[in-house]
């Protein structure tokens, strides 16, 4: 089922006339998944929003280089050229972030995961902010399903980052303290 | 590719155990909305960790691992008016085009192998009617940063397995998919990738680095093994290694020389990364304990004792990433290289001034240690950024020396005397 969708979306988005329309227009197949405004509502999917422009120009690059692979991706990246990759990673940078929730979320389980994170340094390569760098990507206000299932991958390995970063932090997390980490890093204010 | 055995982690695990206990703890006070900036002091890395010894200050936080962009330079794009060599040597573009371009091999036909890191290919530069092109000659690989050739076999490395393509110079068009030799080999990510070569023992060197930044392993990691070049004989030949990415034997000795890696986060200028020489299989070259030959590590060193490791024969810089070094046994350049060895430094992530990012040559003493360093080729370093970072060093049959960049996916080729195209 996801596949005929996929097809059909990129088909919209990238097969034809690309240079004639804008990247505004070529987003929108993007965004069915991804939300409008840089933040998802889709389960398990990443929000884009203000995003490091070099991380997402490397998960581009892996997904059409099927390196990381989710199949609607891998399909929507594969007739990107090197600059729709640039083009996509710099849009995507300039949606605004996703926003802080509103309340303060659970104390227990937000003092379990801030001193996990603090513990593991998870800020010092995703900043204090958790707001990225470079080829470091922004965490903060990410969904915390999407948190979850990438920690997890990362873990278990069935999720292969460009180099060995994260399997290697991953390594002294253990699985039962993901949970307790993703919604500390989702709901961070 | 999705099994890994985290096995011999029962430290690790006690790690976690330690961290649980500690965090149910925490969640028992009364809970308060943490606030940023009034943090609690954090809880000591887990055992391990890749950030042991990482300060928790300003200069620190600006540190972490370098990431090249995935996209290959176009040849227009390559830093080559940046690069200097010394007086009277030349440096060319050679090829360009191949994402994350590293180690390199040389067929017996004068096609250049080379592996990639970050992406999944082997390609070849080939040599045919006067004019070179680049070919993807395997892909679909994981990891496959490791190449050598003998007698018209290609051998690749990959992650956690070793392949070969037989006669791959008479195939390059269409070549058969690599055959496995071995793979019985951990599967970390954390310097899993591995450099290969054969010796003039005719056997295949193949490297299992330690699995993680300055941890405890089993007998399998933090090693060189050496096997017959079907994969099968493997046997340990180099303890106490922690990332070595690449080695070359002395032309007149016969005894392998390797670089190894420093661990990070110990401070800015140690430990240097070593040069190593291997005088009798079976040495123990002293990580994760004893670095540099004189520094007893931190946390894992107490008990031990740095006479009881063999030293390194030349130290090459903290934190430079000294990468693949090769002898030169060519003529073309002048009598001074002779038997030197050639090494790139890849450069480093953690120390707040970079260092490395080049290739240097280091002359040897007649008892084989170190004399000098010297830089060769330089310019890949601007304003504490990198514009190219080298990997590995290969001679070309005319004495020529090319030189693998990972950041902008190229090859070029440094030469001696009057400028020339590259033919040979
Ligand atoms: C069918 C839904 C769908 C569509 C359409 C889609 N994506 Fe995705 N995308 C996903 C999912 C789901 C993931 C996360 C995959 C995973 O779990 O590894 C993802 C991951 C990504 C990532 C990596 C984000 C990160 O934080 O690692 C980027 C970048 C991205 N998509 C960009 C795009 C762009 C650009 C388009 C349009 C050309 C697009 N996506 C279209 C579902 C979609
Ligand atoms: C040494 C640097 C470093 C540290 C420490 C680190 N990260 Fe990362 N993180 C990275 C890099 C680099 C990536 C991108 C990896 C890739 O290519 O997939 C990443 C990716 C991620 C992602 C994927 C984001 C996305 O959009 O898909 C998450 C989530 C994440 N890190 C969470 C954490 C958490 C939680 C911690 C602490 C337990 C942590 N990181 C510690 C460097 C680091």
């Amino acid at each position: 089922m996801h596949k005929t969708i996929i097809a059909a979306l990129a088909l919209a988005a990238l097969s034809f006339s690309a240079d004639a329309e804008t990247i505004q227009e070529r987003a929108v197949a993007c965004f069915a998944c991804h939300g409008e405004h840089g933040t998802s509502e889709t389960e398990n999917t990443p929000s884009l929003g203000g995003q490091q422009a070099p991380y997402a120009l490397i998960q581009l690059f892996m997904f059409r280089e099927k390196l990381r692979v989710f199949e609607p991706m891998n399909e929507m990246a594969k007739p990107m050229t090197d600059d729709d990759l640039r083009t996509f990673s710099d849009f995507i940078a300039t949606l605004p972030k996703p926003t802080p929730p509103t309340e303060a979320g659970d104390p227990a389980r937000m003092a379990r995961g801030q001193a996990l994170a603090q513990q593991n340094r998870c800020n010092s390569c995703h900043n204090t902010d958790f707001s990225g760098k470079d080829n470091v990507p922004r965490i903060a206000n990410q969904r915390e399903d999407y948190l979850a299932k990438t920690l997890a991958e990362y873990k278990d390995n069935s999720r292969h980052g460009y180099d060995a970063t994260m399997a290697d932090v991953m390594q002294t997390v253990a699985k039962e303290q993901i949970g307790d980490l993703a919604y500390y890093v989702a709901h961070f204010r | 590719m999705k099994k890994h055995s985290f096995a011999p982690r029962s430290l690790l695990l006690a790690g976690a155990m330690l961290g649980a206990f500690t965090l149910s703890a925490a969640a028992q006070q009364p809970a308060a909305a943490p606030a940023a900036g009034a943090a609690p002091a954090a809880q000591p890395l887990p055992p391990g960790s890749p950030l042991i010894g990482r300060p928790d200050n300003e200069a620190a936080a600006k540190l972490a691992p370098v990431a090249p962009p995935p996209l290959p330079s176009a040849p227009d794009k390559l830093p080559l008016a940046k690069l200097k060599v010394p007086a009277g040597f030349n440096v060319e573009v050679y090829a360009a085009g191949m994402a994350n371009a590293r180690s390199l091999a040389l067929g017996d036909k004068g096609t250049v192998f080379v592996g990639s890191r970050l992406v999944d290919k082997v390609y070849a530069i080939v040599n045919k009617d006067g004019k070179r092109s680049v070919k993807v000659i395997a892909s679909g690989l994981y990891r496959p940063n490791g190449v050598a050739f003998k007698d018209g076999t290609l051998y690749i490395a990959e992650l956690s397995k070793v392949s070969k393509i037989d006669k791959i110079e008479d195939n390059l068009d269409n070549p058969p998919k690599p055959t496995v030799i071995y793979d019985k080999l951990p599967k970390d990510e954390a310097h899993g990738w591995k450099f290969i070569a054969i010796g003039p023992d005719n056997k295949l060197y193949v490297p299992v680095g330690q699995p993680g930044n300055n941890v405890l392993h089993d007998a399998d990691h933090g090693q060189i093994r050496r096997m017959n070049l079907d994969g099968s004989g493997a046997e340990v030949y180099a303890l106490g290694v922690r990332n070595s990415v690449g080695f070359d034997w002395n032309p007149e000795t016969k005894q392998m020389y390797f670089t190894d890696n420093g661990r990070d986060w110990l401070s800015e200028t140690v430990p240097e990364d070593e040069l190593n020489r291997v005088t009798k299989a079976g040495e123990d070259f002293g990580a994760p304990f004893c670095y540099q030959g004189n520094i007893i590590d931190q946390e894992l060193g107490w008990g031990k004792n740095c006479k009881d490791y063999t030293a390194p024969v030349g130290l090459m810089g903290p934190h430079t990433a000294s990468l693949g070094m090769r002898f030169y046994t060519g003529s073309q350049f002048p009598k001074g290289y002779k038997n030197a060895i050639f090494v790139a430094r890849h450069g480093s992530w953690n120390k707040s001034q970079k260092q490395g990012g080049d290739v240097v040559v280091v002359k040897l003493n007649k008892d084989g240690t170190a004399k000098s360093m010297e830089p060769f080729l330089t310019g890949f370093l601007e304003d504490n950024k990198y514009v190219g970072r080298p990997v590995d060093v290969m001679l070309l049959k005319d004495g020529s020396l090319l030189v693998s960049d990972d950041w902008n996916g190229a090859v070029y080729r440094v030469s001696y005397g009057k400028p020339k195209v590259a033919n040979q």
